[in-house]
């Protein structure tokens, strides 16, 4: 139980810090709402209202969010073989040079094909 | 806090080259798709991806006999493993000669354009200027290599990876049918949704075993298994999870309410390369599981299989009977066919001669059998057409022997393999099977499987029947002459499937000889 302490404070703070923060917002900060305040936080498009029968929405957001993770991703490996970097010697720079090679091969099919470009 | 030590991670790449290989010319495919003109495209990526699938087969067979735990023990390279990579590399060449077909339906049997709306104007300017999709070979090539991966990983998160690895390409391609695109998208979505849906079963029954051992590895869980340590609970509750997900792979009853839906809706290559491909790697993956991580339970859950095995049988067969669409009518027999495979998976080690597993041996067999034979079957569909594209509706087959006798005759080979007739593989390899599940104390299963076997032949026969001695409709579809791919594509089908009917013995010595698994 001791060793779960910690977690458990730091549970606690989370949840204190959580509350405090949405009941000062409420509490003191200036209420004057406009069109832009309701809408769908940092997502790129209008989920409502959809046309009769449905229509269709742009999804350039996702393959731009898309992108962007591959991106993450990359990093997520990148950063400890760049730690370890010593350790692992010619075997990880072999392998990491072809993982970014296979990234760039998705990246210049979706340049080719004009996933880079918004409109 | 001490920094963290990486040791070099040994890598066999020579028991790995064959997932290698198809991996990378998928990979090719996608720079193919990027850079090369649209004129050059499409028989370039078809001599990529056919030279991928000879390259990585010889791989295997160079590998024959070198049998390793590899890649840090995550892949086990072993006789059923490769026995299932040979299957379906082979399996893939008719799978890509159907696929690459164009002189059935102009421009192939793919979508020119999966974004536009089915219906649209865009969609009419791409079928008008006689646009083919190319981005199914570079997708087919990625399923290819998962479905490799999925029989020989030997650790259940290397399984997963595999899993979706093969499934996200098929639920892309099942969408991408060029007539009756509404149906395809339903299909593509159903299949995606079922999908998503029994992955996450799988994944939360390996975090219950990854609890219970505590490593993913399917030897150390065995081992755990053996020594009675920990929560019998956790081991139970995860096994079953992680059945629920394979099973529905497989298309096992009760979870198969996807396949004839998916089976229907996708374009019929892929159809007939899911109920091959798919079938045998997911088979694959259940062997592994079953014997080498929970051999030693095999009490526990062999009762249970019992059980799906009868009602994937009965439902496959029974409900095949009242089926009037060709293609829901061979998803149902796939279906059952999946019973009968699970016939021999439950006849497990107990059921050995001559240092032979039966039950490995005979499920190698039928996979290799029952694979070309519904290819062959998928692609004769293919060709009987009317102007709204395949003419699937059984009264649509009706007097098709009138129209070419060939055909009728392909067909009717084709069926006597389901129904497991003689001089054909479905005999040899449901023989195989029962002879298994009856050495291993199974006779309850032979019986119900002989009897669902005649009540599927009988429905197999009526369908002859309907192509030989029906008057054609006046207004019927006709029978296209395919180019040689397809072409190639059905006489494979069905040269194997005589071969192994005649003279099966090599294969089924092949198949003895893989059936031992590493751990």
């Amino acid at each position: 139980m001791h060793s779960y302490a910690p977690i458990l404070v730091l549970a606690a703070l989370s949840f204190g810090f959580a509350v405090f923060s949405i009941g000062a917002g409420a509490l003191t900060g200036p209420k004057r709402f406009n069109r832009a305040k309701l809408d769908a936080y940092e997502c790129g498009i209008e989920p409502t209202p959809q046309p009769v029968g449905g229509g269709r929405f742009p999804v350039k957001y996702y393959l731009t969010a898309m992108l962007f993770i591959v991106f993450d991703i990359e990093i997520v490996f990148l950063y400890p073989w760049a730690v370890a970097f010593d350790s692992l010697g010619i075997f990880g720079l072999v392998e990491m040079v072809l993982f970014i090679l296979t990234l760039l091969a998705a990246y210049a099919y979706v340049w080719r094909r004009g996933g880079l470009e918004w409109d | 806090m001490t920094a963290a030590v990486f040791d070099t991670p040994s890598i066999e790449y020579r028991q790995l080259l064959p997932i290698l290989i198809v991996l990378g010319v998928a990979l090719a495919g996608v720079l193919v798709e990027a850079f090369m003109g649209r004129r050059y495209r499409h028989e370039t990526q078809l001599v990529l991806a056919l030279g991928g699938l000879v390259a990585a087969f010889v791989a295997v067979v160079a590998t024959a006999g070198d049998y390793a735990v590899v890649a840090e023990g995550s892949v086990a390279v072993d006789g059923p493993g490769l026995f299932l990579q040979g299957t379906i590399l082979l399996l893939a060449i008719p799978g890509i000669l159907t696929t690459a077909e164009r002189s059935l339906d102009t421009g192939g049997p793919f979508a020119p354009s999966g974004s536009a709306m089915p219906g649209s104007q865009h969609e009419r300017l791409l079928t008008a200027t006689g646009v083919t999709q190319t981005e199914v070979f570079p997708l087919l090539m990625f399923a290819v290599g998962g479905m490799l991966l999925f029989p020989v990983s030997n650790d259940l998160l290397t399984m997963f990876v595999a899993l979706e690895v093969l499934s996200l390409p098929l639920y892309l391609l099942c969408g991408l049918a060029r007539r009756r695109r509404l149906l395809s998208q339903e299909a593509s979505l159903k299949y995606f949704l079922l999908g998503s849906f029994s992955s996450a079963f799988f994944l939360y029954g390996v975090a219950l075993l990854y609890g219970y051992a505590g490593t993913v590895r399917l030897s150390g869980i065995a081992d755990a298994a053996g020594s009675n340590a920990g929560d019998e609970t956790l081991l139970l509750t995860g096994t079953a999870l992680v059945a629920v997900g394979l099973l529905f792979k497989v298309g096992a009853a009760p979870f198969h309410s996807w396949t004839p839906d998916v089976y229907q809706g996708a374009p019929t290559p892929i159809t007939g390369f899911m109920a091959a491909c798919t079938k045998v790697a997911a088979f694959g993956a259940l062997l592994r599981v079953f014997y080498v991580a929970l051999g030693g339970l095999a009490w526990e859950w062999q009762p249970i299989l019992w059980g799906v095995a009868i009602l994937t049988m009965v439902v496959g067969s029974v409900v095949a009977l009242t089926q009037q669409d060709v293609k829901r009518m061979l998803a149902y027999s796939s279906i059952a066919h999946a019973g009968f495979v699970l016939v021999g998976l439950v006849a497990t080690d107990s059921a050995t001669k001559d240092g032979e597993i039966l039950g490995v041996s005979s499920v190698l067999f039928y996979l290799l059998a029952y694979g070309f034979s519904t290819i062959g079957a998928f692609a004769v569909v293919t060709l009987v057409r009317d102007s709204a594209g395949e003419a699937t509706h059984l009264s649509q087959w009706a007097g098709l022997a009138k129209r070419s006798p060939l055909t009728a005759a392909v067909f009717t080979f084709f069926l006597a393999a389901f129904a497991g007739i003689p001089l054909t593989s479905g005999f040899t390899a449901k023989f195989a099977v029962f002879r298994a599940a009856w050495t291993g104390g199974a006779w309850e299963l032979v019986v119900i499987g002989v009897v669902m076997s005649a009540v599927a032949a009988f429905f197999y026969f009526r369908v002859v029947v309907l192509m030989f001695f029906s008057a054609p409709a006046p207004d019927g579809p006709t029978v296209v002459v395919p180019s040689p791919l397809t072409t190639a594509a059905i006489a494979l089908g069905a040269g194997v499937t005589l071969l192994l009917g005649v003279w099966p013995t090599q294969v089924l010595d092949l198949a003895g000889r893989a059936s031992q698994f590493v751990r």
